[in-house]
């Protein structure tokens, strides 16, 4: 990392998976946000990894109340560090299950609303916490323990659902979304959301080892292959306007998905043509939709 | 200054002179008013306040709970359905230790829908460590969200308030409300004194999970907090009498209990039909007094023992049902008369709105000398054939 030094604000120790993508996410974002942020946390891996009482990872100041309400207690803390004139920046992160869906009635309501906050939602595709059921991110065809794949049934039957183009359409004036296997891209837009005034979302594409079946010291190569193939695409939108998009060389996504168990029924016991055909239409429909494609000189 | 006014209205200008620096709430009927008033307040600049207009009931506790914990004096008003959507919110700022104050325009809770008063909102919440102090009339309905501050705020208790009204019966009700000034207010609630924050030049961690060798710890911690209540509040009421002359400095309130011989118990608004009935059946030679429940949470066991302890029956009056078992206050009256002889009949009385009048108070007072108890109060027999 080039940009900034790691200021060690996300204290080591804490009782996360090796290799996980999350708490790689919370140590890139302080280094980016730096000791005057307030972080709200949903409840999830991460607040129970960093928080076991009377312990705690954070050297910011930092809160957690409930799964659902982490950006309507944001919004508490905003109108309160306005009315005192406190100018530190709050931050509000949670998983995607605490995002997408069960808090999307307080995020919905913050962003509407017009805050001064930037909610960061870490993305490894289900409720992992809980041990690994589907939720409104995952991804189609993986395997959970709520979408199991079986006899009659490839998996997770629903494409993610597009959280960060519903929150554009709140008038969302920065959204954007990144990767743990690109710190200073994530960094970067970390520091543009905590100063871009108003209600600032950036999902995090946060690879998860033990859910998605893959060994701890592959979860950066496993992010940059969700890059790399266009399952995931890093791009900024500003007032509604996608503005830079991260281009690739794309790679077939059987070379992403062969490297995760949540995939494994694709391949074993015999490779399923069809619903690999139909993820890689999704590929191609992302690097459509947003250009993503390098085209090499002959 | 004496003013006739409706008692949301007095009860938003006793919030506003409270000087709340984070209002979040959101419109339900009946309490509507007071979150109306204290808009056109801040529109007006007339109080010097951030006001969210959030998106349910459970984002107006969330954004409270946030401003609380960032070190805002804050305040909220709900009923009946806001209340059960922001149940586990409540527990929440119980839990850890925010000082929110919120009114509660007491109304029953569906199904069937109803916007009727009874108690069963806020009796519903009484195991979430919220102290509840209830009004009998609007002048108490105002002043109890001074001592409400002052309790909850007091660095001994640290424990959210709800101030209950009933819904309509004094929500909705003209009646003359002797309005404190603001100076009168800022001699009796200092500022906010928050007793931590959220701060970046002291960062601490709020809300952490405790595993099964803390969480016990915590929770006798609120416990006791909760109890602590019982010496802050009279004290907090005695304060506010030297000051105002108006005497809350009793967890529990009798009326013409000397030498009675039936005790009703009852709390809320219904204490001024039951007053104006005792006075009805005295004069007709009856032996009757009232034991007002000024605090259900904390729940003052020995004061209610001592004051019923003169007492031949105990008639309560629960506007609340715990399904299955009895009414909330009747179980914490039987409890505090355990090992007595006195019997308590429990009578569960007025729910969804339905009226209560003096010749019902007379009719409960007949019943229990009779010794007939433990039902429901006026059931029309036609309708459940």
């Amino acid at each position: 990392m080039n940009d900034k030094a790691a200021c060690g604000l996300f204290d080591s120790g804490h009782r996360a998976c090796g290799g996980c993508g999350a708490a790689m996410a919370a140590r890139l974002m302080l280094d980016a946000a730096g000791k005057d942020t307030i972080i709200v946390s949903s409840t999830g891996c991460m607040e129970v990894f960093s928080t076991p009482y009377p312990e705690t990872a954070w050297k910011v100041p930092w809160i957690h109340s409930l799964f659902e309400n982490n950006s309507a207690v944001a919004s508490g803390i905003v109108a309160s560090l306005a009315k005192q004139g406190r100018k530190e920046k709050v931050v509000a992160i949670g998983g995607d299950g605490a995002t997408f869906d069960i808090g999307i009635l307080c995020l919905s309501g913050a962003f509407e609303r017009g805050h001064d906050f930037t909610y960061i939602c870490y993305d490894n595709e289900a409720y992992m916490n809980t041990g690994i059921q589907r939720s409104g991110a995952t991804p189609y065809d993986a395997s959970t323990t709520t979408s199991p794949a079986g006899s009659c049934s490839f998996g997770n039957k629903r494409p993610k659902k597009d959280l960060p183009l519903i929150l554009a359409a709140h008038g969302a004036p920065y959204v954007a979304t990144a990767s743990i296997a690109y710190p200073p891209d994530f960094k970067k837009k970390v520091e543009k959301a905590i100063n871009t005034p108003g209600p600032c979302y950036i999902q995090v594409h946060a690879p998860c080892c033990t859910g998605w079946g893959f060994e701890g010291e592959k979860t950066i190569a496993i992010g940059k292959l969700a890059i790399e193939t266009g399952l995931w695409v890093n791009y900024e939108m500003e007032n509604g306007v996608v503005t830079k998009v991260k281009k690739v060389v794309r790679k077939p996504v059987e070379d992403y998905l062969i490297e995760q168990k949540r995939f494994r029924h694709l391949f074993k016991p015999k490779k399923n043509e069809t619903e690999i055909a139909k993820i890689q239409a999704l590929a191609d429909r992302n690097a459509e939709k947003f250009g993503i494609d390098i085209t090499l000189k002959k | 200054m004496l003013q006739i006014t409706e008692g949301s209205l007095a009860v938003a200008d006793a919030v506003g002179k409270c000087r709340p620096q984070v209002i979040a709430a959101y419109p339900i009927t009946p309490q509507t008013h007071i979150v109306e008033a204290l808009a056109e307040m801040v529109a007006n600049c007339t109080i010097d306040a951030e006001y969210i207009t959030v998106e349910s009931e459970f984002s107006a506790l969330s954004a409270c709970l946030g401003a609380s914990a960032a070190g805002s004096r804050v305040y909220s008003a709900t009923t009946s359905q806001g209340l059960a959507l922001m149940f586990e919110v409540c527990f929440n700022c119980a839990g850890m230790r925010l000082p929110v104050v919120m009114t509660i325009a007491n109304r029953a809770l569906g199904a069937p829908l109803s916007i009727w008063n009874d108690q069963q909102d806020s009796i519903s919440l009484r195991d979430s460590g919220w102290l509840q102090f209830y009004a009998e009339d609007n002048q108490e309905a105002t002043d109890l969200h001074y001592l409400a501050y002052r309790v909850s705020e007091d660095h001994s208790v640290l424990l959210p308030s709800f101030v209950c009204f009933d819904g309509f019966i004094l929500s909705h009700t003209y009646e003359p409300v002797d309005i404190l000034s603001q100076e009168e207010v800022d001699r009796y609630l200092p500022r906010f004194r928050p007793f931590q924050r959220l701060d970046a030049d002291d960062p601490i961690s709020f809300g952490l999970f405790a595993a099964p060798d803390y969480y016990m710890e915590f929770r006798y911690e609120i416990d006791q907090a909760a109890k602590k209540a019982l010496s802050v509040f009279p004290k907090a009421g005695r304060e506010f009498a030297e000051l105002f002359g108006r005497d809350y400095s009793g967890l529990v309130e009798s009326y013409r209990m000397e030498d009675a011989d039936c005790a009703l118990v009852a709390m809320g608004s219904l204490c001024g039909t039951v007053k104006d009935a005792i006075d009805d059946l005295r004069d007709a030679g009856r032996k009757v007094g009232l034991l007002k429940i000024r605090t259900f949470r904390p729940f003052p066991a020995e004061e209610v023992k001592k004051a019923l302890s003169g007492v031949s029956r105990v008639a309560v009056l629960d506007k609340n049902i715990s399904l299955g078992s009895k009414g909330a206050v009747a179980l914490e009256v039987k409890d505090a008369l355990y090992g007595s002889q006195i019997p308590v009949h429990d009578y569960i009385i007025g729910l969804g709105g339905r009226d209560v009048q003096k010749k019902d108070i007379a009719r409960v007072v007949t019943l229990a000398e009779e010794g007939k108890g433990d039902l429901y109060y006026g059931l029309r027999e036609e309708v459940l054939k």
